[in-house]
């Protein structure tokens, strides 16, 4: 009898271990003879550098060493390297571990005091004497490819990365025939990373032993391992790259960092293990973030609101360096004409540098962007037709009879955007219904009546996960009996161990307690490719199913021919293999593995390898689309711009669910996160690239008292693409929740007549749009 | 020379004596010099929580104290919470039955936060919780586990 795990709520097993305060985080490691580093980093946006005099610093007792880029030396004087090249790419700035000559944003490294506590070496910082000639900063992405504007590096003539595209149908002849086009323009801005853990690194180096070690608070090791083998020009063998317990990802921490490159080198020189962990401070200013983008569209539709073309422009702010290549603009592209089936797209980017730090993608990447736009046309339509939003997207949805559909965009690697499965307008249905969508209208007028302004928002999306190429996965079974599960997948609080091990438990037959869950490890595991764009569960999932059925098969045969049953006749549960019918006729797991692999002078059994072991790179054959309907709704203050989230309400479908409770539980807390970018989070620099949000009193993140109950309803669609059926969930929560809340708050305030053009709708900005719509009223 | 402090402080039940730099902070004496590393260091600015521990039993961030204004008190960190035999907190029973964490970076804050406030407040609403926890930020959750947990960790411990 098998024991079914897939779809129950099993509470996750790394929680004993973090509930009491046992996890084991970079900044949780000590070694022996370790040191610490503090990085002093460009206090200004752009500028060169004429000198660096470190001599104070290297006085100050307690103080080893300080480095800059010249006492790195000639052998590690070059850039970055760009871990993401595209033909696109028309000027490949990426940055040096410490700056050389030119520094860029503010927070760029500029030297490392390696010491003998963390607060020596920031005592240190002080002591740095840097002689900077200031050079104009170029920060407004809607002026920075005008003629004349200030150059974001000095060696240029243009802020222009590159430009790309995403065109398909007869454009022409869409906006030809339409009976209406309108057109609508915004701003879009995304915050930061804000992982509850700031980024940290302990670097190691034992040219006789180990090689160099690296453990790292990051999503990607196995992306790390090889650009820091291929920076230093040295065999990946020879790097190992581990990342421990990290307390939250989202994005910026799946990248490669100068300071990974700093704190190795600093370990080698220095001989001894080197400590650096990353403050808030450090944070704000020198993790990648996700930053502006400006949205001009045209949508070209019938009376009846079927949209016929999409085309526009956007500029795409890429921060100082391109350490993540073209990935962002790119999968703000690929998402469209997002649940909708729009015939023909015309819709360029411009990538522009500026003097801020480097863009990377945060939960979603830049899907929540593509599909805000595409909502965004949504509602311009309804608006401007009278048509209710929810009718509008009824008339455009992709429907379940044209799946598989092409929606003629390419995804990253070239391969056609294919909708696989899904039925949009039932989720929809599922998702009024659950907010009580078609009462609102009463709820609305009611309040209105006690002076209150209340409102609602739909938001649909697709978003394409589980990206490939592959997360391979090893179950051996030890002697023990023990099941070890190793597999190059990071965790960042995703609960992949209790993922991994219930797949793992059901399809062997042990219990998920019996499973030794190793992931993240360079060593443990050889190839991996990292934890982003919710790709785990769709690569990992079929990955660990298949070595489990492998390991299976073979215990059976192997248990087959000891016991002289048939295999059919035999079954494994809770790590025992049994004769049915036969109770007294059994071997366990562990046996067999001793049996496979005896001591010496015995013999392997004929026909077997020596380990109750397999490996599978199994994943999905395309990118599974998961989709999902929400609904906000809303109070807002006129007098004050103050927006209350009321309600908010989810219909999703990542195909199966493995474990609903964890699913629910990414759902909500991206939810979360898209609201965070809806009404709060906003990253601020001035026009001479200074950033001036550099801590949680100026930078707002959501907090448990602003934050409505959000309610969750899933439905189930297999995807065809995978063994499993699943599709990924990690950001499919964030991508919709900012168009949601943005149609919320101007049905709210339709009298007004706003119309909002930027994200976070923060009250200052809010009160100015409702205020030029009181002095228009009124003329 | 660093100006130190000898301080004599009870963390967890147990009985320590150290000499601490003046400008140690709580946090980082607990986690460097004690090797307590439950406690974790999300901000360092007093706003994220996720240091927060209890002195004489209530709620304190641990970034935002010194080390030397410890002495002579005693402390309840994330590590002390569960019986000595092993057995879970209500609370800490609560968050792994409702999904009240994901990455366990802001938990151990969260825990003590709520530890504190529900021995004030046995039988909260969950507005009272949100408000509780207002000071504590989670990237990860959304706060949802965190305040289904709370409130069934309340009824609990009225049960007992
Ligand atoms: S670390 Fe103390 S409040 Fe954030
Ligand atoms: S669980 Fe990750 S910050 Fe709360």
């Amino acid at each position: 009898m098998v024991v079914r795990y897939l779809g129950a709520e099993v509470q996750r097993m790394e929680d004993p271990r973090l509930l009491t305060g046992h996890g084991r985080y970079v900044d949780d490691m000590t070694m022996d003879g370790m040191l610490h580093a503090a990085f002093l980093r460009a206090s200004q946006a752009h500028a060169k550098i004429r000198s660096i005099d470190t001599s104070r610093a290297a006085d100050l007792p307690g103080v080893h060493r300080v480095f800059t880029h010249a006492d790195l030396g000639e052998k590690y004087s070059h850039r970055m390297n760009q871990l993401y090249p595209a033909p696109v790419i028309e000027q490949n700035k990426t940055q040096y571990p410490l700056a050389k000559d030119e520094v860029c944003y503010v927070g760029e490294a500029v030297a490392v005091v390696v010491a003998d506590s963390r607060a020596i070496a920031e005592d240190a910082l002080a002591l740095i004497d840097v002689d900077y000639e200031t050079l104009p900063a170029v920060v407004n992405i809607m002026t920075a490819l005008e003629d004349g504007a200030p150059l974001a590096h000095a060696d240029t003539t243009s802020n222009l990365v590159g430009k790309m595209r995403s065109a398909f149908g007869d454009i022409d002849d869409a906006f030809a025939k339409a009976d209406h086009v309108f057109s609508a323009g915004f701003m879009q801005h995304r915050g930061g990373c804000h992982s509850m853990e700031t980024r940290g690194v302990i670097a190691r180096d034992d040219p006789w032993g180990d090689g160099l070690s690296l453990w790292t608070s990051a999503q990607s090791p196995y992306l790390i391992r090889r650009a820091l083998a291929t920076w230093l020009d040295e065999p990946e063998e020879r790097v190992r790259v581990v990342a421990p317990d990290v307390g939250g990802g989202f994005g910026p921490k799946a990248g490669f960092y100068p300071e990974e490159i700093v704190i190795s080198l600093a370990a080698r020189f220095m001989k001894r293990p080197v400590k650096w962990i990353e403050d808030r401070r450090e944070h704000f200013m020198s993790t990648t973030t996700q930053r502006d983008q400006h949205w001009d569209l045209e949508v070209a539709c019938t009376n009846e609101g079927k949209i016929l073309g999409l085309r526009g422009t956007i500029t795409h702010e890429n921060g100082a360096y391109i350490p993540y290549g073209i990935l962002l603009p790119n999968s703000s592209l690929t998402p469209l004409p997002g649940a909708y089936s729009i015939p023909a797209i015309d819709v360029g980017v411009n990538i522009v540098f500026t003097n801020t730090v480097p863009n990377s993608p945060v939960r979603g990447a830049g899907r929540p962007c593509g599909i805000y736009a595409v909502e965004r046309m949504i509602q311009t339509v309804s608006r401007n037709l009278g048509i209710d939003p929810a009718t509008v997207r009824r008339r455009n949805y992709v429907r379940p009879d044209q799946m598989p559909y092409e929606t003629g965009a390419t995804l990253r690697g070239g391969a056609k955007c294919i909708y696989d499965s899904g039925d949009y307008e039932a989720l929809l249905d599922k998702v009024l219904e659950l907010s009580d969508y078609s009462s609102f209208k009463d709820r609305q007028a009611a309040a209105r009546k006690e002076g209150r302004f209340l409102g609602i928002g739909i938001s649909s999306c697709i978003e394409d996960t589980g990206m490939g190429p592959y997360e391979g996965t090893t179950v051996r079974v030890e002697s023990s009996g023990k099941v070890a599960v190793r597999t190059g997948a990071a965790s960042q609080g995703q609960g992949h161990h209790t993922m991994i091990a219930m797949i793992v438990a059901e399809n062997l037959g042990v219990a998920p307690e019996d499973i030794l869950f190793e992931s993240a490890d360079t060593s443990k595991f050889p190839h991996g490719v990292g934890t982003i764009g919710s790709r785990v569960a769709a690569n990992v999932g079929p990955s660990s199913f298949d070595a489990a059925k492998k390991v299976r098969e073979k215990a059976l045969k192997l248990a087959a021919e000891i016991l002289e049953a048939s295999e059919a006749d035999l079954d494994i549960e809770d790590g025992v293999v049994r004769v049915n019918g036969a109770p007294d006729l059994s071997i366990t797991l562990g046996e067999l593995a001793i049996k496979l692999s005896p001591a010496s002078a015995l013999r392997v059994p004929a026909g077997f390898d020596p380990l109750l072991e397999a490996t599978s790179y199994d994943g999905s054959s395309g990118s599974p689309i998961a989709c999902g309907s929400n609904v906000a709704e809303v109070e807002v203050d006129p007098g004050t711009g103050e927006v209350r989230v009321l309600r908010y309400s989810v219909a999703h479908d990542c195909g199966v669910m493995i474990n609903p409770m964890i699913v629910h539980g990414q759902i909500v807390g991206g939810v979360v996160h898209g609201i965070g970018n809806a009404l709060f989070e906003r990253m601020i620099y001035d026009d001479q690239g200074q950033p001036l949000t550099t801590n949680y009193g100026e930078y707002l993140l959501p907090l448990a008292s602003e934050m409505p109950r959000i309610d969750v309803t899933h439905m189930e669609t297999p995807s065809p693409l995978n063994s499993l059926g699943v599709k990924g969930a990690g950001e499919g929560g964030t991508i919709p929740a900012a168009a949601a809340i943005v149609a919320a708050i101007e049905n709210a305030l339709e009298e007004y007549g706003v119309e909002i053009d930027y994200y976070p709708v923060d009250p200052q900005y809010l009160t100015g749009l409702i205020d030029k719509g009181t002095v228009q009223a009124a003329e | 020379m660093a100006d130190t402090r000898d301080i004599e402080l009870k963390v967890n039940g147990e009985s320590h004596a150290a000499s601490v730099e003046t400008r140690t902070s709580l946090g980082d004496f607990l986690r460097h010099g004690l090797g307590l590393t439950g406690t974790h260091m999300g901000c360092e600015h007093g706003v994220c929580g996720a240091c927060t521990v209890m002195v004489d039993g209530e709620a304190v961030r641990s970034c935002l104290m010194l080390a030397v204004q410890a002495n002579g008190h005693e402390v309840t960190t994330v590590e002390g919470l569960a019986d000595d035999d092993g057995t879970l907190h209500p609370l800490q029973e609560a968050f792994w039955k409702h999904h009240g964490l994901q990455c366990g970076f802001c938990t151990p804050g969260m825990l003590t936060s709520l530890a504190a406030f529900l021995r004030d407040n046995p039988d909260p609403s969950e507005r009272e919780v949100r408000e509780a926890i207002s000071g504590n930020i989670c990237r990860c959750t959304g706060y949802q586990g965190i305040v289904d947990a709370a409130l069934d960790a309340a009824k609990t411990m009225q049960g007992n």
